[in-house]
């Protein structure tokens, strides 16, 4: 299969004033895109992998031939983790559900968890994410280089916030705190919160 | 010893429009200037604290390293650049490019593939061996040829702090108005 471009659940203006119009038509339209294309580029001359969902690929990554390992780790990770990304955004979602509860739990609050949320997101030095994962039924903060995703370690992203300098430059510049912060405002806990449901019932069935 | 921020050597508006006041403003004002700072407040009361930059750089790891390879980094690139920048290399250098890459016109052609397909943040350099010898050299986030021994010839900053501001998710057209400005008295100087 062609691996194409998802449509965003809402206009580029949606997130205004946290994550501006500019920012999110350039992140979708030009990197999302340019990471796909990549993608199926690398994916070209390996019928058997095209059959896999670019998910599929970035947990298997061991079984990609050598050759376009690299490609598809950048560039399968590109697409996944920013398909991922455009899902967990929006503005006006309340937070609550079991996931708040669980980060409540696990982190002393949920002002220990933004913290520590924003301080793995803040310190990853260079292009990367943080991350909000479930390993094993468990909670935890992680941050990860470029774009290589949890699931390649097998751990399970629930929440993600992307600090590569594209995702927030036009209108943070180098102010990365303040990015973050008021990605706290645009966050789809409904979302997180099924996401969390979801990973919690396959670690049990595991 | 503090480590401070260098004067750029030209006006900030000097390799506009190419690379505009507004980038130099949040790459040299902000960006550069934050490495100094953190480098100055992680050394306190470590081994670190009276070591000149590139001995820094040569043992530190972790934050240290990262802060201190990016003070270093940042103050070549500037160095590398000028208003009026590009032309061929010439003389020596020009004999070494032919000698290790076949010919300028390789090297150009292979430098500026390295630096656009370099994937996240990081820098590609031109360096020279202790065999002489010249090379390219890429590599992720504070990529220093001093930490590996190497002479560093030339650099082109590929975080995206250095065009997003005039070039956003183009890359290549970055590259191209960085290879316009070189600065090849710089970089023939550095040559051993």
């Amino acid at each position: 299969m062609t691996h194409i471009l998802p449509k965003l659940a809402y206009s580029y203006d949606a997130l205004e004033p946290y994550i501006d119009t500019q920012t999110m038509t350039i992140h979708h339209s030009k990197h999302h895109q340019a990471y796909v294309n990549n993608l199926n580029a690398a994916l070209e001359k390996y019928p058997e992998l095209q059959k896999m969902s670019a998910e599929e690929l970035i947990r298997n990554l061991g079984q990609v031939p050598e050759d376009i390992h690299m490609a598809v780790r950048n560039n399968g990770g590109g697409h996944v983790n920013h398909t991922f990304f455009w899902e967990i955004l929006r503005k006006g979602s309340p937070s609550r559900g079991e996931v708040i509860d669980a980060i409540n739990d696990k982190f002393g609050g949920f002002h220990a968890f933004k913290e520590q949320f924003s301080k793995a997101a803040a310190a990853r030095f260079g292009s990367g994410w943080g991350w909000l994962v479930v390993d094993n039924g468990n909670l935890e903060v992680m941050s990860t280089p470029n774009q290589d995703s949890p699931l390649t370690i097998g751990k399970t992203p629930i929440l993600g916030i992307d600090v590569w300098e594209h995702a927030y430059y036009l209108k943070y510049q180098n102010r990365r705190p303040e990015y973050i912060e008021a990605f706290f405002n645009v966050i789809n806990w409904e979302k997180v919160n099924s996401l969390y449901l979801q990973a919690k019932k396959a670690s049990v069935a595991a | 010893m503090e480590h401070k921020l260098p004067d750029l050597p030209y006006p900030k508006d000097a390799l506009a429009p190419l690379i505009s006041a507004e980038t130099i403003d949040y790459h040299y004002g902000k960006h550069h200037q934050a490495y100094v700072n953190n480098v100055n407040k992680l050394i306190v009361g470590t081994e670190y604290a009276n070591m000149a930059l590139e001995d820094i750089i040569r043992k530190a790891g972790g934050d240290i390293f990262n802060n201190a390879a990016q003070v270093f980094n940042h103050t070549f690139y500037w160095n590398c650049l000028k208003p009026g920048g590009g032309g061929q290399p010439s003389g020596g250098l020009e004999a070494a490019l032919e000698e290790s890459f076949g010919g300028v016109e390789t090297f150009k052609e292979v430098f500026i593939k390295t630096a656009v397909i370099w994937f996240g943040s990081g820098w590609v350099w031109l360096i020279q061996k202790s065999s002489g010898g010249l090379d390219i050299l890429a590599g992720p986030n504070a990529c220093c040829p001093v930490a590996e021994g190497y002479r560093p010839l030339l650099t082109c900053d590929v975080w995206e702090h250095a065009y997003y501001i005039d070039y956003r998710n183009a890359r290549p057209k970055y590259v191209e108005a960085f290879w316009s400005l070189i600065n090849w008295d710089f970089v023939q100087k550095n040559l051993g």
